[in-house]
């Protein structure tokens, strides 16, 4: 396939994604559709912990969880996978045993990437030999602000292959790119260079995910698609807390991608605290009360 | 792997021309806007002097709801007479109390309308929704918003005339008859209105007769806000009323919003008096979409330039002149656009597109769709489904058409989008100024100089960049050439009511 000449840019005009996210939030989700969002949004979730402060027994607790989000309402989805540093892969590994959700790793120098390539490679490596079904990588985000762009892709291209069977998610870190252009070319890269899922933030940096960037991801998603009949997935991470987010996020894939990517096979949140807050307001739905966050467990 | 593709092969593309599916898996379900708290009474009277009062003939016209085709209410045929006596009540106020009381108590009352219309603001979404088939989300978020702004822009005005005209000491016209259309009942009524009793005029208005409900909502709202019998008057009818105005020897100034053809009646039956007047008529907006445009985002402009409203826009971008380039593309992507687009129920807070506003308005865009295949157009609609019931039409796009088909050259006033292509600006800023019309423009391109360049040659009122249908209180609105004469918004609006 020949690769697009990624020193071009394509216009994107930031007035009008942000116009069309607003009109894409004003859609009024009630009823059964609501229902089926939250539960959609729940069955997405890469439930996250990446602290320094991580330990197999947080890791544990939070695979726990992951397996039963909230053992009062029967026939909840189960998220979608558990993402952890390289060194608790196993932990979450034994834990999740037997069960369908799949643990995703960062690597790659996460956050930053600033390690030499080698190191990186052997990061993703590590991470993929203890069992991780995911990997979630970062870019040089130096080299492309520099307008390396061949370097960025050839390090995507070296850590997929490092990955073998595991999936590949390219972390983009949408707030260090700035612009709506940059995010786009980025997108492009990363999908051209064999990223399975493009993903907006590392969670450390602010701002993470929003939507106006989520939607042009979304719509370089759907370029590729038309152009390559490949589907790639996509992952917004950080900052989606409430479940009102999670069914705004799901309303702008819906009317970009369609329903093919209405599944955790294509989508994710990756997310903390949004868990409670959907099972807060599935809660509110089928009882029609709200009830108090201590009834939710806090892991 | 054989789990995938049989979860893909379930998916279906939602039009032969997409590779996507945006039905399966999630459907919206219906938000109905509550609507039982906004009040319709059975009939209506006209509004004057101050009174809700019989029509001299006793002669009332029904009221339908085109998404249902239910008929809502009735309202009073203003005769000559009525008229006569509305003409009278404004003068009496005009000479009276309106000329005595200071601009800043105008300015005051003013304000007050535009305070009570944003409390009352849902109720009359609601009913500009029932009674002329917008969606509710925009009569609440765009019509209604815009129509207590323009109250307010004015309302400022009131005491400030000598900054707006310096050098001058402006005298209002006395008397307006004003005579509005129904694609935005109450914002034209706040476009006529505002600026005329700002500058110290007294009013006789005209809703059109399929879209009188807000009208005479707003007219109890006048009498609620205490304002000086006779300077608001509101008398309803059709096309007879509206001839009663034009012709009324005691009316300084006509304010008319409508059709071109009406337009040039009016126009004639004017020719020879000292009347002035202003008119805003229809148009044949072009989009002009380079291949260094936005492309996502220019898309989303051409829906809301065409679709938005049911295209009923005077100032509808309703030609896409598209650089050849990139015209499969643009193509591709607004057909898949337009299958996410909902058409329905306008009281449902999801539907993007509502019903027509009247059969006669259907018959019509139909005819225009016949037309457009007789003459050799191939057709695209949208695959949504419409209700049975009401007046509905898909978004429709013709293609393989050209500058000589009447249904790029005539103003359809329906969801409706020509596209052609272009190669070069020049050829680009010829065709959209190749119509009698000269309303609305609008240019896509990244580049800002060709902007510059492109939108001064165009021959229209307004040029909208990388955008379109955009309104603002400040912002003189109106046309070139058969669009109209005359402007309304901004400092501009407030000349049209000064005499001298």
């Amino acid at each position: 396939m020949k690769h697009p000449d990624f020193n071009q840019t394509i216009p994107i005009d930031e007035v009008g994604v942000t116009e069309r996210v607003a009109r894409l939030n004003s859609r009024s989700i009630k009823k059964d559709s609501k229902v089926q969002a939250l539960k959609l949004a729940l069955s997405m979730i890469d439930h996250t912990t990446l602290e320094g402060s991580d330990s197999p027994g947080k890791v544990i607790q939070l695979c726990k969880k992951a397996r039963q989000p909230h053992p009062a309402i029967p026939d909840l989805p189960t998220v979608a996978a558990v993402c952890v540093y390289p060194r608790m892969v196993s932990v979450a590994k034994k834990e999740l045993k037997g069960t369908d959700i799949n643990v995703a790793s960062v690597a790659t120098a996460f956050p930053s990437g600033q390690a030499p390539l080698f190191m990186r490679l052997e990061d993703t490596k590590f991470a993929v030999s203890e069992g991780a079904d995911e990997i979630d990588m970062v870019i040089s985000r130096g080299a492309f602000l520099n307008g390396e762009f061949n370097l960025v892709f050839d390090e995507i291209a070296a850590v997929k292959e490092a990955c073998g069977e595991a999936h590949l998610k390219v972390i983009l870190e949408t707030g260090e790119l700035h612009t709506l252009e940059n995010v786009r070319k980025a997108s492009d890269l990363a999908m051209h260079a064999g990223a399975d899922f493009i993903k907006t933030s590392t969670g450390k940096v602010s701002p993470a995910a929003t939507q106006p960037v989520t939607l042009v991801m979304l719509e370089a998603i759907r370029d590729f698609y038309y152009k390559t009949d490949k589907m790639i997935g996509m992952k917004p991470a950080g900052g989606i807390r409430t479940a009102k987010q999670a069914i705004q996020y799901l309303v702008i894939v819906k009317e970009t991608l369609g329903a093919a990517w209405l599944n955790k096979k294509y989508f994710r949140f990756g997310a903390s605290s949004l868990t409670n807050d959907l099972l807060m307001q599935i809660v509110k739905q089928e009882t029609g009360h709200y009830q108090s966050l201590d009834y939710f467990s806090n892991d | 792997m054989s789990n995938t593709e049989t979860k893909e092969a379930t998916y279906k593309p939602t039009s032969p021309n997409s590779k996507l599916d945006f039905e399966s898996v999630w459907e919206y379900a219906p938000a109905p806007q509550d609507s039982d708290f906004a009040e319709v009474k059975d009939r209506y009277e006209l509004f004057i002097g101050g009174k809700f009062v019989k029509p001299s003939k006793g002669r009332y016209f029904k009221s339908t709801n085109p998404a249902t085709e239910e008929e809502i209410t009735e309202f009073a045929e203003a005769t000559q007479k009525d008229i006569d006596k509305a003409v009278k009540a404004a003068r009496k106020a005009y000479e009276g109390e309106w000329s005595r009381i200071s601009a800043k108590e105008r300015g005051k009352y003013i304000y007050r309308i535009a305070r009570m219309l944003q409390e009352r603001a849902r109720e009359f979404a609601v009913l500009e929704s029932m009674d002329g088939g917008k969606p509710i989300r925009e009569s609440r978020d765009v019509d209604i918003p815009l129509v207590a702004a323009y109250f307010f822009y004015y309302a400022g005005w009131a005491d400030k005339l000598e900054y707006a005209f310096p050098g001058k000491k402006p005298v209002p016209y006395g008397v307006c008859g004003q005579i509005i259309p129904w694609n935005f009942p109450l914002l034209m009524l706040a476009w006529k209105i505002a600026p005329a009793l700002a500058t110290g005029n007294t009013v006789v208005l005209k809703p059109a007769e399929t879209t009188s409900l807000t009208a005479l909502k707003f007219a109890e709202l006048v009498k609620d806000c205490g304002l000086p019998d006779g300077v608001i008057n509101i008398v309803t009818g059709a096309g007879q009323t509206g001839a009663e105005i034009v012709n009324h020897q005691d009316i300084d100034k006509i304010a008319f919003t409508g059709s071109t053809n009406v337009g040039k009646i009016i126009q004639k039956s004017l020719a020879g008096t000292d009347k002035k007047y202003t008119l805003e008529l229809g148009g044949k907006g072009a989009l002009v979409i380079f291949e260094d445009a936005p492309i996502d985002q220019a898309v989303e402009g051409i829906i809301n330039a065409i679709y938005f409203n049911q295209g009923h826009v005077c100032c509808a971008g309703s030609r896409l002149l598209v650089q050849e380039g990139v015209a499969d593309k643009v193509i591709q992507k607004l057909k898949d656009r337009l299958e996410t687009l909902i058409v329905g129920d306008p009281l449902d807070k999801n539907t993007d597109v509502g019903a027509i506003n009247s059969k006669e308005q259907f018959e019509t865009v139909n005819k225009y769709l016949e037309l457009g295949v007789e003459e050799g157009a191939d057709i695209y609609q949208a695959k949504c489904s419409i209700p049975e019931n009401g007046y509905f039409i898909r978004p429709t796009l013709f293609t393989n058409v050209s500058q000589s088909n009447r249904v790029v050259q005539e103003e359809i006033f329906g969801p409706v989008l020509t596209v052609q292509t272009f190669r070069t600006a020049d050829e680009g800023i010829d065709k959209a100024n190749n119509t009698p019309y000269g309303l609305a423009n609008g240019v896509w391109t990244d580049k800002g100089s060709k902007i510059f360049k492109v939108g001064s040659k165009m021959r229209s009122g307004v040029v909208w960049a990388n955008t379109y249908n955009k309104f603002d209180p400040t912002s003189p609105f109106g046309g070139y050439k058969e669009s109209g004469v005359g402007r309304e918004g901004g400092m501009h609006g407030l000349a049209a009511y000064i005499r001298n």
